[in-house]
């Protein structure tokens, strides 16, 4: 490849980043704004609807006031690390997108390991917060930051084992693969217990209710993200959000078929990605304005103790059912 | 050509991130520092092609492993003018035991020889169409499955053993039991008494002391029609 060349596909790769990333951050916005409509609707209030037509700008408005604050750094803190958390916590969100497959054959890189790219980047999610929780020099912050940390590892282990079923049913690491398996039936339906656990799972790992003990605003006020004010509170924030987005991803592609059309007569594409997305997102607010949040014990307990070994035990159901049957994949 | 340049770019953060893990001040830099070397071997081995080995490394070693570092060390109190107290004393015991290690490994590598075939093999051609996630099974599930086996039996042994050695059951402590919640009805449960007032349901059953007299009825409040005088006393406490 000559310097020319190269040099032109590295300016495609950015038009293609900026073309993902671009609608992923306005998504991001808008998921804010969802969420307080969403929540306002099941407590039977208005929401905001004051900011523009329906409230449509409020996002806009909560960017600015962001951008206008002072951004505070607590004396004993440690400098660097304060301000690299942030910002470690909504790249991750973002660089995670480079495998999403939005179409058949539509990602910035195809790579044969996707899924495993995607759960290395996820389970480093947890480095933003612990460092946070650290660098902070609270000790709000630093009891935030221990909690989520034993939340996240605790869960990544079903969710790992999850995967690994979802994976030998397919016979392939690469995300276009997975979702081409479920040309006929979505694994949701064979899987469902795994799409439970699965789901389960995500709530967890992206510190939403009824999991978001790190936050817990009623015992440890904000947890990890105590001391942060204006714009390094708001690369937290908006990371929470494009992980919720990434996660809702992962469940569409992996259980809900990606991309593929539901019915028959219409033709597959980009926009039932979306749609299932939206749906799965839907799910997260709902179960937010539905649950209690639970104990800590409690939510160790169902990890370790009715999570794992229930997808440990599905997972040698499906390995064992694949092979009575003589459904393995063989390579792809 | 750039494949060759990201090679010493990583190789070179890999060795300085190394050689900050032993000589950061503060423990949590050191860990931090792992973690950036974790992250250049990944991409070491990236560049070698072994995508499968990278993307594990990454999960098991930063994910997992480097976390539960971080969680500990994290919480350590790290006295840094202690640690200084103690360098000039040991020093000598450090050199010591570094000297004894860096000849040791002369002694090894002098004595290294490679296997007749080995230049071959790793000239050998990569068979197409396999992909590494697809050769390392073949190999650990097909052709070595007893000593993998044998190796995670080994594990497991010494995963019980760490969690029997560390394992105390405070017998003060309090456990939900949640199948006992769940089973719990209200059949089960509950007693339905009619009680006479000041009387409880069984002798000795009432643990605080009766008024002597009948105190005075506290003047009804606008519709307090039927909110009797013995009512209020047996609520007071």
């Amino acid at each position: 490849m000559g310097f020319g060349e190269g040099l032109l596909h590295l300016l495609l790769v950015v038009v293609q980043a900026l073309a993902l990333l671009v609608p992923l951050l306005i998504g991001v916005a808008y998921l804010t704004y969802a969420e307080r409509k969403v929540l306002a609707a099941i407590q039977l209030r208005k929401g905001p609807n004051v900011v523009g037509p329906f409230g449509l700008w409020q996002p806009f408005a909560d960017a600015i006031k962001m951008l206008m604050k002072e951004t505070i750094i607590p004396a004993g803190s440690n400098r660097l690390l304060f301000l690299m958390a942030p910002m470690l916590t909504f790249g991750l969100a973002m660089i995670a997108w480079a495998v999403i497959p939005v179409n058949d054959g539509w990602a910035i890189a195809d790579i044969n390991v996707g899924v495993l790219y995607l759960f290395a980047i996820s389970s480093l999610g947890v480095y933003g917060i612990i460092i946070a929780g650290w660098a902070s020099n609270s000790k709000y912050a630093f009891l935030g930051a221990m909690r989520s940390a034993a939340q996240m590892v605790s869960y990544e282990v079903s969710m790992g084992f999850v995967m690994v079923s979802v994976l030998l049913c397919v016979g392939s690491l690469n995300l276009n693969d997975v979702v081409m398996a479920q040309r006929h039936v979505w694994f949701a339906i064979p899987l469902f217990p795994m799409f439970v656990v699965f789901f389960i799972s995500t709530l967890a790992e992206t510190n939403r209710a009824p999991f978001d003990l790190p936050e817990g605003e009623s015992e440890i006020v904000a947890g990890f993200f105590v001391e942060y004010s204006a714009m390094a509170f708001a690369l937290f924030f908006l990371g929470e959000y494009a992980n919720m987005i990434l996660m809702s991803t992962m469940t569409s592609i992996l259980f809900l078929g990606g991309w593929l059309s539901p019915v028959g007569f219409l033709p597959s594409g980009p926009g039932w990605l979306v749609l299932k997305i939206v749906v799965v997102l839907f799910m997260f607010l709902w179960v937010r304005a539905t649950f209690p949040r639970f104990r800590y014990d409690q939510l160790m307990r169902l990890g370790w103790k009715v999570f794992l070994p229930f997808s440990l035990a599905w997972l040698v159901l499906t390995a064992g059912v694949l092979l009575a049957m003589g459904w393995l994949p063989h390579g792809a | 050509m750039i494949a060759t340049l990201a090679f010493y770019v990583f190789a070179l953060i890999l060795l300085v991130s190394a050689a900050m893990v032993v000589t950061a001040r503060n423990p949590v830099h050191s860990v931090l520092f792992l973690i950036m070397a974790f992250f250049n071997a990944a991409a070491l081995f990236l560049i070698a092609g072994a995508e499968f080995l990278a993307m594990i490394l990454v999960i098991v070693y930063v994910g997992a492993v480097a976390v539960l570092f971080l969680f500990v060390v994290m919480m350590l109190d790290v006295n840094f003018a202690e640690l200084r107290e103690g360098y000039q004393r040991y020093a000598p015991v450090g050199a010591a035991v570094g000297a004894v290690l860096f000849v040791e490994l002369l002694m090894v590598l002098g004595g290294w020889h490679f296997a007749p075939d080995a230049a071959s093999l790793r000239l050998g051609q990569i068979p197409a169409g396999v992909s590494n996630t697809d050769a390392l099974g073949r190999v650990l599930y097909t052709d070595y499955v007893l000593l993998f086996q044998l190796a995670g039996l080994v594990l497991l042994v010494a995963m019980i053993g760490a969690i029997v050695l560390t394992l105390r059951d405070r017998k003060t402590s309090r456990h939900q039991d949640i199948g006992r919640q769940t089973a719990r009805s209200a059949a089960t449960s509950l007693r339905m008494v009619t009680v006479a007032i000041g009387a409880g349901v069984a002798p000795g059953d009432i643990l605080r002391p009766q008024p002597e007299a009948p105190l005075t009825p506290p003047e009804p409040v606008g519709g307090g029609a039927g909110h009797g005088g013995p009512h209020h006393a047996a609520e007071i406490r």
